[in-house]
């Protein structure tokens, strides 16, 4: 108890989670993968969830110190009018935009 | 160690989970009032879970040495129905009153519908008045910016409610700042697969800092983990924070924000 605080450095955060992180994005690939190789690939690449998730794959390498927060903004809905209604309505983990006539 | 899980559902977990908690060093928790997965047909409904809340559970706790508190109030997913919202109301203070009733929660937002929002503002309104400590559900994913922004401008333009008595949770990294930033508590919850990890709620520790952070499994009927608070300490302990640091978190911050219940002791 009381230890002082040894905080780990750079080097050895890397060495802590490598393998794991490894794996994570060879989950994304072959995911991406699986997409490519099944009947309807073009229907699935054009459609929001998907073009959200390549965004957030950019953001990966474009925001050195604050990638986190910056793909959770860009799966976020940015407005601020409430709903008329919620009902038959759920999260679908991106945003598709405004709402207009006939969506 | 010895840990406070403050948001979790235990009438859906089996009473090995109480066990197991115990043993591991989880001896107080706090259940939120939620959605059970259904959309309920009526207020008799709530009366007998708001009864099971206030009564059955803490008794099946007591067994295994875990002290149970609850929150009351009515879930922002069945708050689209305002008849059946305004019966879920006018039963709340009666359940409200009970020994192990810690104020009014989990309320908030889903899908931040008008309808959502007007029995949020009447929720309030009655947390306002009593002088309860508020436990808010921010909406999940595309939804809990926007979500979370309305409802902080609700809370903050009431003057009757103390930012510093309310909680908001199922904070995320894009809502903590401005949730820290206005005066209230956070929550960050452990959900395997669709939510936070351990490692990111330490990112968050270490980015955010130790004060008003609680850390929740919010473990329900759904893929959950009831040790979840317990993996997510020995995160921040194998990254070399120390053991005060993490008794802070896991076990003080928790009490703290529940003991403003004066109803509430932690074990
Ligand atoms: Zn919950």
């Amino acid at each position: 108890m009381n230890d002082p605080y040894r905080p780990l450095t750079a080097p050895q955060v890397l060495d802590l989670y490598f393998i794991e992180n490894r794996s994570r994005v060879l989950d994304i690939a072959s995911f991406l993968d699986r997409i490519d190789r099944y009947a309807g690939a073009d229907e699935a690449r054009a459609e929001y969830r998907y073009q959200a998730l390549m965004r957030t794959l950019r953001l990966l390498v474009e925001s050195p110190g604050d990638r986190t927060r910056e793909i959770q903004l860009s799966l976020s809905d940015p407005t601020s009018e409430p709903l008329d209604s919620a009902v038959g309505l759920k999260a679908w983990g991106a945003w598709e935009g405004v709402p207009h006539e006939g969506n | 160690m010895k840990a406070i899980d403050p948001h979790i559902h235990m009438v859906s977990r089996t009473t090995d989970d109480y066990l197991k908690m115990a043993i591991s060093g989880i001896h107080t928790v706090a259940e939120p009032a939620f959605w059970a997965g259904f959309d309920r047909s009526s207020a008799d409904s709530f009366r007998d879970y708001f009864h099971q809340l206030t009564v059955t559970e803490p008794a099946r706790a007591a067994r295994f040495g875990v002290r149970h508190y609850c929150w009351i109030g009515l879930n922002s997913k069945e708050s689209e129905n305002l008849k059946l919202a305004e019966d879920v109301l006018a039963i709340m203070p009666e359940f409200i009153d009970r020994p192990t009733a810690l104020g009014i929660g989990e309320v908030g937002l889903n899908k931040n519908s008008r309808n959502e929002i007007a029995v949020l503002e009447k929720q309030l309104a009655l947390a306002a008045e009593r002088n309860e400590l508020i436990l808010i559900h921010t909406p999940h994913l595309e939804d809990k910016l926007k979500g979370t922004r309305i409802i902080m401008d609700i809370i903050r333009a009431d003057a009757r409610i103390d930012p510093a008595r309310v909680l908001i949770d199922h904070a995320e990294e894009h809502t903590i700042g401005e949730i820290k930033d206005r005066g209230f508590w956070f929550g960050l919850t452990l959900y395997p697969n669709s939510k936070g990890s351990p490692e990111r709620a330490i990112d968050a520790v270490e980015i955010y800092g130790t004060d008003r952070i609680c850390i929740n499994s919010s473990a329900d009927w759904s893929v959950s983990d009831p040790l979840s608070v317990l993996k997510c300490a020995n995160e921040m302990r194998r990254r070399g924070h120390p053991e005060p640091a993490v008794n802070q978190v896991f076990y003080e911050n928790p009490k703290s924000f529940l003991g403003q219940c004066p109803k509430f002791q932690a074990d």
